[in-house]
């Protein structure tokens, strides 16, 4: 039975472990090749193990396609026997990277450092940043989001697509809106200023050209003329040397105008005005004057013009000669300084050219005007579209409008430049200065109205009562009168006669007779007849002066080292020893001031008032008494000036949500293309097309809105 | 002989009707004034009386409580501003729920239970359209922001199931990419189920993550471990971490100067650093008496409020270390968040005792709007204050502010504690060798290292 259970049991192992090895069997077929299955199963030979060099070598040699080089680096390597190093730990690759990208984040945060302590000094910052500007809006932005309808506007909004251009006219062009946008907020402004000064100058020299124009004065203009005239010289002779192709025109130009006047009659004194002038010659030597006057105009402008070379001199010479003389006989030259009133043909060259070229500078100068006025028409509609513009049109204001915008403009180019200069290390505060600065003063009591305040003085008063030798330098009078600087000698007496005045004046009415006032002193006289003001004035401050007098205490001790007694001194030198001086105190401030008594002594009910120590941001008294002084309410100041002085350092705008600053608005990328190259104006589908476009995008939004 | 008396005797006055007369109804009156200063006397004095009637004025006015909006059944522990509304602001309790609040209304306009357990951020899309909320539920989930009909049951637009518990979340300012914070740092696609990037340097769980506003590739969080960790997502590592001596809860980038961070710390104190030299903070804004728990920068960049576990808000100049005003009222437990709204007018606080509460940024503003003469009023007596600021009876009424008796004394303690620690300090230094103890100054005290 034993060996039975045993063959049994055996069996059953048998079929265990048969079963087991089954499954583990079928656990094991995997029909894609690995090499790390398992143990147990079939594996490519030499698989797990490494490939050596020579493996490869051996290769390479039998391939023909292999280079001779990379055989004999093969080899080259096989021989060497050193060994690489070990790349650094993950740890330590880490910290690398990490260090290079705090290194360029720093840096490149680092950029915002002008802006932030530019925003930092600013005397007033508006939030929201980047608001647009109130008043009027353009034409494009008004309409930006009305929908294009019947065909005649499709039409003529294709049009103004196609050449990308402005439906009204605004203050800068497309291009010039872009450019702008590649810039920074600062280049902006400095951009801006620019402008402005251009159109102050502008509008300043036609409010003058205006203004000359207007002039009635014909010595005026004739002198302007004539001023012109040189200048124009000037210029020709200059141009003759630098821009030769330049002058040539100039005389063709002048050419020109002989033709025309050889053409015309114009000054032939063959119009109506020089027949009246006619009749009245025979009497009036001033007609007479101005009939010559024509003659020679006439005669000046059909001079043949000279070229003005060295090579020619001659031949110009003999030309002159051959002009015919129009006036035989001229009048006696009254204007000597005038080329006009010479009359003879006897003139210098350069006297030549001058008379012919102020014709061509007449010409030149109409042209010029034409130019001149269809510039100004066009800048002064510019000007009307812009809504900042802040140029006034008096005449009086333009040269310091001029100024001022030169100041601000040299002002601005400053600021830039300080800000580059100077690179120190901003925002850290000294704690010790700043912390009991800072600090409130909290207690228990609540403070509900004005009687709480009050009696929060008892409470808490952070000044103790300091003591009168306190130098006064420290302390800022903030309600006394500032001490008198200036030392005049007055003499007493002189005072004195004032005095009887001075007591007159308030006690009289202003209307009163003689004999009244005299009443009226009498009964002065009575009621104050036991006073002396004056002596009792003087008794006082002596005694005040007396008191601030240093005392000589006395130590001396009779009989002490020596007889005593009655009718015994101490002696000479024992008094000289032991009576001891004290320094004189500084000289009163009213030494000098006979009819003033300026006391001296701390007031305990001013002291609780005054400043007692000199605050953190001042360097001295003086600082910050002139800080005090000046005052800034309406009643000592101009409405304007309170504006400006009061004015807020932080003003926002109610209801407007502040958002954070945006980079691309205050930093500006060279990289960064400006702006999109689509028309000023974009409307109905086509905006709608880019919204879509763009998820949510907040920027657009804003900008509709 | 009329005309002869006229022209002798009779000295008529005579006037230019042009110097006096309106040209029309609507100019503004000409009132003749003589500037000469012989005239007016005493400018200093007088100035003076003015400056301080307008400090008392300042104190008195000063009632910077607006409005309590109460309707939540816990704790808050997020407030997130919309976008785009002023009107509109999205809190988020410690039971899991989400309401969004009409702050001119005062009222709830919608409830939300949107997580199970804690809301533990709450960021608004920049477009306004949507909103995102993480919670204690391993969730983040994204909200339309309108409402949904009637009868229709509040479902979230986006669900992402995520492995560990997110604790902060932040939305980028312009592109369609988010932020959360938990065990690692992410950066989510909205349109992506899974991160597209994940951060981590070592430590196990990250308080908040925030994105700077203005260098919008920028990130900054608080660590467990006490650090401050600096990425930028078009890097492959973080930038670099700073180890401080206590916790950071929260921080918040400055909107306006994009390199300085303020954060609110365990240690009482908040410091604001500068990313280009973390070794040394730039200011230690100290006040609180207890853990600072947020902080939010003005719109303007100018001043930020932070919220303590001490009851009290504060609200401190960027550059001062201690604050210009202090917000309290008995009932407003630890406060947990505080928002500063975009039109940089008033505050608004989520607190431990449910309610959320509208405060002015400026106790003292009149509110709505002004006209002309009001306005330069106000800016006068602005000015003639600050003219004057440094004497001393206007500087003790435009610094005294009430603070309950506990926190009062809590204040004395402190104040004590650190003047013992100084001088103890200073007794160590004394008796030992000369150089071995060095002088730290405040800022440095509170850095334990910079880890690149």
């Amino acid at each position: 039975e034993g060996s039975d259970d045993e063959r049994k049991h055996k069996k059953l192992l048998e079929a265990i472990s048969s079963m087991g090895s089954r499954k583990r069997k079928k656990q094991n077929e995997r029909s894609e090749a690995s090499v790390q299955v398992s143990e147990f199963f079939v594996n490519a030979e030499g698989t797990g193990e490494k490939v050596n060099l020579s493996d490869l070598l051996g290769t390479v040699e039998k391939t023909s396609g292999a280079s001779n080089k990379t055989k004999k680096q093969l080899r080259n390597l096989q021989s060497s026997k050193e060994t690489l190093e070990l790349p650094l730990n993950k740890q330590q690759t880490e910290k690398i990277q990490r260090g290079i990208a705090y290194e360029k984040t720093a840096a490149e945060v680092s950029c915002w450092r002008n802006i932030i302590l530019q925003n930092q000094k600013a005397e007033q910052m508006v939030f929201p940043l980047n608001q647009e500007s109130p008043g009027p809006k353009r034409v494009e932005q008004v309409v930006a989001g009305w929908k294009v309808q019947t065909p005649l506007e499709q039409e003529i909004f294709r049009l103004l697509h196609i050449n990308s251009q402005p439906v009204d006219d605004p203050v800068l062009t497309p291009v010039e809106e872009q450019s702008l946008k590649a810039m920074s907020l600062e280049e902006a402004k400095i951009r801006r200023a620019e402008l402005q000064k251009a159109r102050a100058l502008q509008s300043y020299y036609e409010a003058k050209a205006k203004r000359e124009k207007k002039i009635k004065s014909k010595k005026y203009h004739k002198v302007q003329r004539k001023a012109k005239c040189k200048d124009f010289l000037k210029q020709f002779d200059e141009m003759v040397k630098t821009n030769p192709e330049g002058a040539l025109e100039e005389l063709k130009k002048m050419e020109l105008s002989r033709m025309e006047e050889r053409m015309s009659l114009k000054h032939q004194n063959s119009g109506k005005w020089a027949k009246s002038k006619a009749i009245m010659a025979k009497y009036d030597d001033s007609a007479r004057k101005a009939m010559q006057e024509q003659l020679q105009m006439n005669k000046d402008l059909t001079q043949k013009i000279v070229v003005p070379s060295d090579d020619e001199h001659e031949s110009n010479e003999e030309g002159l000669e051959t002009i015919p003389d129009f006036v035989n006989d001229s009048e006696p030259v009254i204007d000597s300084v005038n080329p006009w009133m010479r009359g003879q043909l006897t003139h210098e060259e350069p006297e030549v050219s001058c008379v012919t070229t102020e014709d061509v500078q007449t010409a030149e100068e109409e042209n010029e005007e034409e130019e001149l006025v269809g510039e100004f028409e066009r800048k002064r509609k510019l000007r009307q579209a812009d809504e900042e513009d802040l140029i006034p049109t008096e005449e009086e204001q333009e040269e310091e409008d001029v100024s001022e915008f030169n100041t601000l403009f040299r002002l601005m180019r400053s600021e830039k430049t300080l800000e580059g200069s100077n690179q120190t290390r901003e925002g850290l505060n000294t704690p010790g200065q700043e912390d009991e600065e800072g600090l409130l003063n909290e207690g228990q009591i609540r403070v509900r109205n004005i009687e709480d305040l009050e009696v929060l003085g008892e409470f808490v008063d952070p000044q103790p009562i300091a003591e009168p030798s306190l130098p006064r330098t420290a302390a800022v009078e903030a309600t006394s009168e500032p001490p008198y600087k200036k030392k005049r000698e007055i003499d007493l007496k002189e005072v004195l006669t004032k005095e009887a005045k001075a007591v007159k004046v308030p006690f009289l009415p202003t209307v009163v007779d003689e004999e009244e006032r005299d009443e009226q002193i009498s009964i002065i006289k009575e009621a104050f007849a036991g006073d002396d003001v004056i002596s009792d004035f003087i008794k006082d401050k002596s005694k005040l002066e007396a008191a601030g007098r240093p005392e000589v205490v006395d130590l001396t001790l009779p009989g002490w080292g020596e007889w005593g007694g009655v009718g015994l001194k101490p002696s000479r030198w024992k008094r000289k020893r032991f009576r001891i001086k004290t320094a004189p105190p500084p000289p009163r401030q009213d030494q000098k001031l006979p009819d003033v008594i300026i006391s001296e002594n701390r007031n305990a009910s001013v002291a609780s008032h005054q400043v007692s120590q000199l605050p953190f941001p001042f360097q001295n008294t003086a600082q910050f008494e002139s800080s005090i002084r000046t005052p800034i309410g309406p009643t000592w100041n101009t409405q304007s000036v309170v504006k400006n002085m009061t004015k807020p350092k932080v003003i926002t705008k109610m209801g407007a949500i502040i958002e954070p600053m945006v980079k691309e608005d205050f930093i500006k990328n060279k990289t960064t293309t400006p702006g999109g190259k689509g028309p000023a104006i974009m409307l109905g589908e086509n905006k709608r097309a880019k919204e879509d476009g763009a998820h949510c995008d907040t920027h657009k939004t804003k900008h509709h809105t | 002989h009329q005309s002869a008396y006229e022209s002798d005797n009779i000295k008529v006055l005579c006037r230019n009707p042009d110097d006096y007369v309106r040209e029309t109804t609507r100019d503004i009156q000409r009132v003749p004034r003589n500037y000469d200063p012989t005239l007016h006397p005493f400018e200093v004095p007088r100035e003076y009386t003015r400056a301080l009637n307008a400090t008392k004025l300042e104190r008195v006015f000063a009632k910077p409580f607006v409005a309590s909006l109460d309707g939540h059944r816990d704790g808050i522990s997020c407030i997130t501003k919309h976008a785009k509304s002023l009107s509109t602001v999205i809190s988020g309790a410690c039971d899991g729920e989400v309401k969004l609040w009409n702050l001119p209304r005062q009222e709830c306009l919608r409830t939300v239970q949107a997580h199970e357990g804690f809301v533990r951020g709450i960021c608004s899309r920049f477009c306004g359209t949507s909103f995102f909320t993480v919670g204690d539920d391993k969730t983040i989930k994204q909200w339309n922001l309108e409402a949904p009909g009637y009868g229709v049951r509040e479902e979230p637009i986006n669900t992402i199931l995520g492995k560990a518990v997110f604790t902060g979340i932040d939305h980028h300012q312009r592109e369609s990419t988010f932020v959360t914070c938990g065990q690692t740092v992410d950066i989510w696609d909205e349109q992506r189920s899974s991160p597209i990037r994940s951060f981590s340097w070592g430590v196990d769980s990250f308080s908040c993550v925030r994105y700077n506003p203005v260098e919008t590739e920028l990130l900054a969080s608080c660590a467990s471990d006490r650090s401050i960790v600096l990425y930028d997502t078009r890097e492959s590592a973080p930038l670099r971490k700073v180890i401080m001596q206590l916790r950071s809860n929260t921080l918040c980038w400055n909107p306006m100067e994009a390199y300085y961070f303020t954060c609110a710390n365990e240690d009482y104190n908040l410091y604001t650093y500068d990313i280009r030299h973390l070794d040394v903070p730039v200011t230690v804004h100290m006040d609180h008496v207890s853990a600072v728990l947020d902080v939010d920068y003005s719109p303007t960049g100018r001043e930020f409020v932070s919220a303590s576990f001490d009851k009290t808000i504060r609200i401190f100049p960027k550059d001062k270390g201690h604050s210009r005003e202090v917000y309290h009222t008995k009932r407003m437990q630890h406060v947990i968040c505080v928002r500063w709204s975009a039109d940089n007018k008033y505050v608004l606080s989520g607190s431990d005792e449910m309610n959320i509460r509208l405060w002015k940024a400026n106790a003292s503003e009149k509110l709505g709007l002004l006209s002309t003469r009001e306005k330069a009023a106000a800016h006068y007596n602005k000015k003639l204050i600050e003219k004057f600021q440094h004497h001393p009876q206007v500087r003790r009424i435009a610094r005294h502010r009430h603070l309950p008796g506990d926190i009062l004394k809590q204040k004395r303690e402190q104040r004590e504690m650190k003047e013992a620690r100084r001088r103890r300090e200073q007794n160590v230094r004394k008796h030992s060798k000369p150089g071995s103890v060095p002088l730290l100054t405040e800022k440095e005290k509170h850095v334990a290292a910079v880890v690149e």
